[in-house]
């Protein structure tokens, strides 16, 4: 989770190594994170579903809970491929931060490995194949211990990530490498909470949207009906709860987060050049670095100082008041890539509680535009998830570790740039490839349904 | 004993552990072509080896982090310095992994084809790969005045103060490696299936015997000329007990086999491969990675990271790396003891058939 998005690739020289180092572990990272997304939510619901065929004796729920392993199956496998290469990407193409940080950074990707990879991959085969084995109160905690590990997972994850926003529990040694200096500290780093949460909220998001798309799906075209009802009540009910604490409280404290510890990162992803009392929230609007203006601007009086403070006066700082060598490098990816987050955030909750309140109402399966819009919304999710990341380390650069490594200083000096450009087409073939694969199963999956047992 | 030699010994025993378990699943894959030729013989070897591969490629994980955490500058600079054979190998665990899986989710005669052949070219090439990173390490690198390095995939093919990944020595190891992983897998099924597959399985390891003692007097001998740091511990005497365990080893595959008891041959064989994966650990201590030049190299304290954090590290693994083991014998006393080839296709299909 180092590198900044494709901007970085054109706004720099095309073979500059860093920059292709950049690219391919962006390109990489953001592939890969479009799977997990999907199973650690999607293993929440998978919990629901065989809760309620175990506990509460639902029939339907076992064939819910059957269908939608098998598509977890698919994206863990996907995952775990796209996965394992990430582990290596941090020595490959990032030596010099690994050889300074490895020694804090190393504790939670080994913790990652040691406490949560042994329990999924224990787990994983249990609950795909093991339900006629082992009877369904087992099978049961093997869902849940599947879930626990991915979890598990993101913290770490989260925790490495953090660490490089907010870094804490460390020490800067003259030769500049960082040393560890608590690990309690380091483990429970304020930046990290809301940010799993923030995280974890998203896959949720994910997950539910997409098990009410497919629900959507088969009732429009009068398949799996009784499924299909199913799928879209878990589903709506899941993405309503998840939309709201996404954003509050989770991506609120987040927010807050940032406007103390990186407020330079805070006013470009706000497109805020000039320091104000009574800042205005910008909702649309395309940022001109160049004459530090938002052109094209639709505001919401002082409403970013009051969302970010609580108080209407507050004072704001802008960009303006930064040395430029400080502000992140693509300063309009990143005010796009939070502005499309945000904007799809928001839309989440209208559609998610609006379908929610045509459920109680009992016309949610009588009006079809609704089931439109929720089959419809399915790639959006990802999209709002993948742009989140996009703001988190487009936002942190120049840095690598945020005031303490510059991203330039982090780079691998020795391959050059011919080795990291056959590395990383070598990549985009065999990813493309593993698209082809991925929709094709996927698309068999959907098109046989869950047994109407 | 200091706490990088430690650190040094608890990741090497991460390895070990990698090389005997992951090694009879990449050993079965390497054989699963000869071994097994009708979709259910086929299905057979999968079935032995499916609810555990993935768990036992994770120790290689686990191994790799923890390197990542107490030696950090060994990370960095091998893995960087390895820039080019790590990516493939990257993407060759990929398309091994996907020969495994991609079969729950399709049955279709070309699809069940195509991924039984990555499969069984993914785990030969995937154990190639493995033995000669071994070899590169064993041998050591070309260092810059920097203390970093990066290998091309070849130089002029010696053994000189220039080196490649591959040369004479490095594919001697990874040779060596394959013939020693194939016989591992080999005993698994022997053990783990039934009917033709593991008979062929059974005569594949009596023919494995020769070639593996064969290779590694060769290897043995290369080393002592290309790595005077191993040729040096060999003349220890605390050394000793690697190589008796190597033999032991040997000595028992070779007598278990002819009594006809493949699971005693099975566990003779996996104290031989980590009796090997200990002998190269201990026989370039106390460097982690060894120069071409001498003097030159990296050594485990220089690599180590601070003693805080070694110590604080210590605390998690202990405990962790023994839950990692309990889930570990846990999956593996689930599994059934013996699967056997059945004419109809069973379980193994896609979930919850």
């Amino acid at each position: 989770m180092c590198a900044g998005g494709f901007g970085s690739l054109i706004a720099s020289r095309p073979m500059d190594p860093t920059a292709l180092h950049r690219l391919q572990f962006a390109f990489t990272i953001t592939y890969h994170y479009l799977f997990p997304q999907l199973t650690m939510g999607l293993g929440l619901l998978i919990v629901v579903f065989a809760y309620r065929a175990t506990f509460r004796g639902d029939p339907l729920a076992r064939g819910a809970m059957r269908f939608w392993s098998r598509v977890f199956g698919v994206n863990f496998v996907f995952g775990v491929v796209t996965g394992i290469p990430m582990e290596f990407q941090f020595g490959a193409g990032w030596a010099r931060f690994s050889e300074a940080t490895g020694g804090v950074i190393g504790q939670t990707l080994a913790m990652e490995g040691i406490f949560a990879f042994f329990l999924e991959s224990s787990f994983l085969y249990l609950l795909l194949f093991g339900e006629k084995k082992l009877g369904p109160r087992a099978h049961f905690a093997a869902a849940v211990a599947v879930m626990v590990g991915s979890w598990i997972s993101a913290w770490f994850i989260i925790v490495t990530n953090a660490f490089m926003q907010h870094p804490v529990g460390h020490r800067v040694n003259p030769d500049g490498s960082i040393q560890l200096e608590s690990l309690s500290a380091y483990l429970t780093n304020p930046w990290a909470i809301p940010q799993f949460f923030h995280t974890i909220l998203g896959s949720v998001l994910t997950a539910s949207f997409v098990v009410s798309s497919v629900g959507a799906f088969y009732f429009l075209s009068g398949k799996h009906v009784e499924h299909a009802k199913g799928f879209i009540r878990t589903g709506v009910v899941a993405a309503a709860v998840a939309s709201v604490l996404v954003a509050f409280p989770a991506g609120d404290a987040q927010a807050k987060n940032l406007a103390e510890h990186q407020p330079i990162t805070f006013a470009a992803m706000e497109g805020h050049f000039h320091t104000e009392d009574g800042a205005g929230l910008s909702i649309i609007g395309q940022p001109d670095t160049e004459r530090m203006v938002l052109d094209n601007p639709v505001v919401i009086p002082k409403a970013l100082s009051f969302m970010t403070y609580q108080r209407w006066g507050a004072r704001i700082r802008g960009l303006s008041e930064f040395d430029r060598a400080d502000w992140p490098d693509n300063v309009p990816l990143l005010y796009f890539a939070y502005h499309v987050m945000v904007g799809l955030g928001t839309m989440f909750i209208a559609l998610s509680w609006g379908s929610l309140l045509l459920l109680r109402k009992g016309r949610l399966f009588r009006f079809r535009p609704a089931l439109w819009a929720l089959m419809l919304a399915l790639p959006f999710p990802y999209i709002a998830n993948t742009a989140g990341w996009l703001t988190a380390e487009l936002g942190r650069q120049p840095w690598l570790v945020y005031g303490v490594m510059r991203t330039r200083d982090g780079a691998t000096s020795t391959v050059s740039s011919g080795n990291i450009l056959f590395s990383l087409l070598g990549f985009m073939g065999l990813y493309a490839l593993f698209s082809l694969l991925f929709f094709f199963l996927v698309q068999r999956i959907i098109g046989e349904g869950p047994s109407d047992a | 004993m200091t706490l990088a030699s430690v650190w040094v010994a608890l990741a090497g025993l991460l390895l070990a552990v990698y090389v005997a378990l992951d090694g009879f699943d990449l050993g079965a894959g390497i054989l699963h072509l000869f071994v097994a030729r009708t979709p259910a013989e086929r299905k057979t070897v999968l079935k032995s080896i499916g609810p555990v591969w993935d768990g036992n490629e994770v120790w290689l994980l686990a191994g790799g982090a923890t390197i990542f955490l107490a030696f950090p500058r060994l990370y960095a600079i091998g893995v960087s310095g390895f820039y080019l054979p790590v990516m493939i190998l990257l993407w060759l665990l990929a398309a091994r992994a996907l020969g495994i899986e991609m079969k729950h989710y399709l049955h279709h005669p070309l699809w069940d084809e195509a991924w039984d052949f990555a499969f069984s070219a993914g785990s030969l090439l995937v154990t190639l790969f493995l033995g000669v990173a071994l070899g590169n390490v064993i041998r050591g690198v070309t260092f810059d005045e920097d203390g970093r390095f990066f290998s091309p995939l070849w130089t002029d093919f010696t053994v000189g103060a220039k080196v490649g990944i591959l040369d004479p020595y490095t594919l001697l190891v990874g040779v060596t490696a394959t013939i020693l992983v194939t016989l591992h897998g080999a005993l698994w099924l022997a053990h783990r299936t039934g009917g033709e597959v593991r008979d062929r399985a059974e005569r594949a390891a009596r023919r494995l015997v020769a070639p593996a003692v064969v290779a590694l007097a060769l290897v043995t001998v290369a080393t002592a000329f290309v790595q005077p740091l191993v040729r040096d511990a060999m003349c220890r005497p605390t050394f000793a007990p690697l190589p008796a365990m190597t033999l032991a080893g040997l000595g028992g595959v070779y007598v278990f086999l002819r009594r006809q008891d493949p699971r005693r041959a099975f566990f003779a064989s996996a104290g031989l491969l980590v009796s090997l994966v200990a002998s190269a650990v201990a026989g370039i201590h106390p460097y982690v990675l060894p120069g071409r030049a001498p003097g030159q190299g990296l050594l485990a304290e220089q690599a180590a990271t601070s003693p805080y954090g070694l110590s604080a590290a210590l605390v998690w693994w202990i405990p962790g790396v023994l839950i990692a083991a309990g889930y570990t014998v846990f999956v593996y006393r689930g599994l059934p003891s013996r699967v056997e080839v059945t004419a109809e296709a069973e379980p193994e299909g896609a979930p919850h058939d």
